[in-house]
């Protein structure tokens, strides 16, 4: 083991019952790098780190982490953290009520005998900010009034101030948008050159082949390959290659649908803030989408999309919403969930854990959820009838589980977003808005979600699509519209879009308003 | 992670793999019937003799049928804390209406059963539509409701009841004839009914869901489970049939039961009401008006809280200011030793009931033995804790 390895985790073995997550694995990280760890969903990635970071304590898995030069025994993070590692989890783990201040300090306060330091506190807490680059947020600020963005940013902050000397982040841009993600980015090639050492889990390829030094490939449990990108970068491909297991020809799968004439239209659609009244977030918006078309709508986070989404679907977001929706020429009255169902129009939503699925419930409740008028009679459930529809969409969309009966929380991000398509689906709608409906779930299950969206078109229905990953739009999209602070700035054909296109209209429009 | 591939679900898991996974299921009934054991022989057979049992069922039908309305709250994320005093201002008016205004028991006890929706609505409009915790309004209504009935009452007992509304918590079915022990041959014969329809039901649903590939219970296991409830319904029925035959309320209570039973795990409204305690906003971006929805649960809890009232009044043959005092503990705690969810989404209407006689028994047992209040308040707040305990631990270990 040469000097300048910081970290190296021999035959790491992980069993939980009946499952083998980790087997065999090795992973050792340089000092200085930035280390990335790929995998599909399930991989084995987050388990690695659990093991790593003393949740999963020494003795309840086999193998031997050597850290700094000298074998290690972690019983808990309370050990990890004493040594300098550090893990940033997807989930933020902010109190949204408290200040900046407290967040950064808590259970490691600035204090003697118990009474804090406040002016001490707020005083070094400025100090993080500076590293973070929020040298202008007030320490005194409630978590909960900064943006996600900044609120990731917070979290490292915190971890500086824990003399961190291996930084672990778990999908730091999931929730990011655009810019966001490439200033963390740019952040951490900044603590580079500073000497940290840090390990970043990311489905996000690019940003994945834009800092990593290094990259280790996980497949079903085992350690597939290191790829070194000191010499050369490592192309996505090369990546995607290692993770699946086979070449990927395509990322998207080909579609060559006829398109027909316009099946949805939203004409003047404006829609207030739900609290601050006086805050438009949907600001004269006209939009089509015609049969057999996917239509995008790309922007930043914060950019409207997911609003006006949920305020054209049934109202569920907004104040003061006027405008008119048309489904096939005619006006549709979408003012409720219900009303907009019976409209033919569906919303996937975003976050299919809080919004989409009832996760205690079983796969066959949640695909019914929508439509228990199309399984009952006269408010009684017919079983049986359920039970084939649940069957039924669960060959279709391949959704793999020990069955119907699964409950949805036990699912993986790709199934359990097959799952909110199903009961979308089983509404029979005309129109799909969808939300993000590959955030979080990997390549090979993407591909999938992707298919699905292709069947849909060619079935003539109409699709609009939101998402946060441009390629994604570029892959998929027939046309792109661009939205930015509450408007529609660009309407781009599938020839015209362009990464570039897409940022140039965002930055224009941008800087109309300045 | 855990997410295994399988797509041929195994018919018959193995009897003790099946206990393991439905070992909240069976706990409590198993619970029960311990302590039933246990109690039968410290009072050296008093528990179950004719006479105990039909006491047994008239001193805990009211809180088997609240605890109906209660798990329906507790499933949809709610919490119900003024049942107490709905029963005490339900008793108390119909005290007045047929002992002061000499007002027929039928138009009372219709007056009364509006009275509790009522009551519903003013509540469940502030929790539905204006997102109050039900904790504070029933938390308030309690206060009022309990105040009302020291109103309408002045401070005093009021009664007796005409004979026909005290006979709906103290009278008995017709009895239709005798034979050899039996005094009530209608109650046997319900009885046989009763076991005969129970047995059948069971084994049409397992072939349904055999013919139809789910998993169900192993075969040795769904016979034995059978039997037992077989003999232990026959047993019962019989002993009572011995006595007086099946009281009025009980007749009452096996009816709600049943209907219960049924909106739970049939009907789309009871799986809405799952849907809205797993997730209410999911539900709600499903199409599902979920302020109406919890807005009928209230209605649901305030009519059964009245019906309770009413029975509670009649048995006593007396309204007094103190009528119901604390029965939302017993319900509440009901509810979640029969496994409902503190969380709301979780919870069965046979767990309820099963919790409630649980309750019941209890109180029952303790008293035969001659355990003062003060014993029995204890040892019925540990079992609470003990039950809960053992579900939570139970959820995280497995």
């Amino acid at each position: 083991m040469s000097a300048d390895i910081i970290l190296e985790m021999r035959n790491i073995t992980k069993t939980f019952p009946g499952v083998k997550a980790l087997s065999d694995v090795t992973f050792s990280v340089r000092q200085g790098e930035i280390h990335a760890l790929c995998g599909e969903n399930g991989a084995g990635k987050s388990t690695l780190m659990k093991v790593l970071s003393g949740v999963y304590p020494h003795g309840t898995y086999e193998g031997e982490i050597h850290y700094m030069g000298k074998q290690r025994e972690f019983y808990g993070i309370k050990d990890t953290e004493e040594e300098g590692i550090i893990i940033i989890h997807q989930e933020l783990a902010l109190i949204p009520m408290l200040s900046i201040t407290e967040n950064i300090f808590l259970g490691n306060e600035v204090a003697k005998s118990g009474v804090i330091d406040w002016a001490e506190a707020t005083r070094r807490t400025k100090e993080l900010l500076a590293k973070v680059g929020l040298k202008n947020e007030n320490p005194a600020t409630l978590i909960t009034h900064i943006g996600v963005g900044k609120q990731q940013l917070v979290e490292i902050a915190k971890a500086l101030s824990k003399k961190v000397k291996l930084l672990i982040l778990d999908e730091p841009t999931a929730s990011l948008n655009e810019a966001d993600s490439q200033a963390l980015l740019d952040l951490l090639l900044e603590f580079k050159k500073q000497g940290l050492t840090s390990i970043i889990i990311s489905h996000k390829l690019n940003e994945i082949s834009r800092v990593a030094d290094k990259i280790t490939v996980l497949r079903d449990g085992t350690t597939v390959e290191t790829i070194d990108c000191s010499n050369e970068p490592a192309s996505e491909d090369r990546i995607i290659r290692g993770m699946v297991g086979r070449e990927i020809a395509d990322r998207f799968p080909k579609r060559s649908t006829a398109i027909g004439e316009t099946i949805f239209e939203v004409k003047n659609w404006n829609a207030y803030h739900p609290i601050h009244s006086e805050r438009q977030i949907c600001n004269n918006i006209n939009l089509n989408v015609r049969k057999g078309e996917v239509v995008g709508i790309a922007g930043l986070m914060g950019a409207g999309r997911t609003e006006f989404a949920m305020s054209v679907f049934g109202r569920s977001y907004g104040k003061k919403i006027s405008g008119d929706v048309l489904i096939n020429g005619k006006t549709a009255d979408v003012s409720t969930v219900e009303k907009a169902i019976k409209a033919k129009l569906a919303y996937v939503t975003e976050d299919r854990k809080q919004l989409g699925l009832v996760l205690i419930n079983n796969i066959m409740h949640n695909t019914t959820l929508a439509n228990h008028g199309g399984v009952s009679k006269s408010l009684v459930i017919d079983d049986i009838a359920e039970r084939k529809v649940a069957n039924d969409y669960r060959n279709k969309l391949r959704i793999r589980s020990s069955g119907i009966y699964q409950m949805a929380v036990n699912l993986s991000g790709g199934n359990q977003q097959k799952v909110v398509l199903s009961k979308w689906l089983f509404t029979n709608p005309d129109v799909l808005i969808l939300d993000e409906p590959t955030r979080g779930i990997d390549v090979g299950a993407k591909y999938e979600i992707y298919t699905i969206i292709n069947d849909l078109v060619k079935e003539g229905k109409g699709v609009i699509m939101i998402s946060s990953e441009m390629p994604e739009l570029l892959g998929t999209c027939d046309r792109i519209y661009v939205m930015n602070e509450g408007r529609i700035v660009a309407e781009l054909s599938k020839e015209d879009a362009s990464q570039e296109s897409i940022m140039r209209a965002i930055m224009r429009s941008s800087g109309e308003k300045n | 992670m855990t997410a295994t591939t399988k797509p041929d679900a195994a018919e018959q898991p193995s009897i003790g793999t099946f206990l393991k996974q439905n070992i909240r299921e069976y706990g409590m009934l198993i619970a029960l019937v311990v302590i039933m054991v246990f109690f039968q022989i410290i009072t050296n057979g008093v528990l179950f003799k004719p006479v105990n049992l039909t006491n047994l069922v008239l001193q805990n039908s009211f809180v088997v049928i609240m605890a109906l309305g209660m798990l329906l709250i507790i499933v949809a994320g709610h919490i119900d804390l003024s049942v107490g005093s709905v029963v005490g201002l339900v008793g108390a008016v119909a005290a007045v209406m047929m002992v002061n205004y000499k007002i027929d028991y039928v138009t009372t006890s219709i007056v009364c059963l509006l009275l509790g929706a009522v009551i519903g609505v003013a509540q469940g409009y502030f929790v539905a539509f204006h997102k109050i915790p039900a904790f504070i309004v029933t938390l308030a209504g309690m206060l009022v409701f309990r105040g009302m009935t020291m109103w309408v009452l002045g401070g005093m007992n009021i009664g007796p009841f005409p004979t026909e509304f005290q006979s709906m918590a103290t009278g008995f079915i017709p009895p239709l004839g005798t034979a050899g022990p039996i005094l009530s041959l209608s109650s046997f014969v319900l009885t046989l009914l009763m076991t005969f329809a129970l047995v059948f039901m069971s084994w049409r649903t397992r072939t349904v869901n055999m013919a139809h590939g789910i998993e169900v219970e192993p075969q040795a296991f769904f016979l034995v489970q059978n039997i037992v409830l077989g003999v232990v319904t026959l047993y019962l029925g019989f002993e009572l049939s011995t006595y007086k035959g099946f009281p009025n309320v009980l007749v009452i209570m096996l009816v709600l039961v049943s209907f219960y039973t049924f909106v739970t795990t049939r009907t789309t409204i009871g799986r809405r009401i799952y849907a809205l305690g797993g997730n209410e906003k999911a539900t709600k971006l499903s199409g599902i008006n979920t302020e109406r929805l919890t807005f009928y649960t209230f209605i649901n809890m305030g009519v059964l809280a009245a019906l309770a009232g009413m029975i509670i009044a009649a048995r006593l043959n007396s309204s007094t200011p103190k009528a119901g005092f604390g029965n939302e503990l017993d319900v509440i705690a009901a509810c979640f030793i029969g496994g409902a969810s503190t969380t709301g989404g979780v919870g069965k209407i046979t767990g309820a009931v099963i919790g409630a006689f649980i309750m019941g028994v209890l109180n029952n047992g303790m008293s035969i033995m001659g355990l003062g209040i003060d014993y029995q308040q204890m040892v019925k707040g540990l079992v609470l804790l003990a039950a809960v305990f053992f579900d939570v631990y139970n959820r995280t270990k497995g």
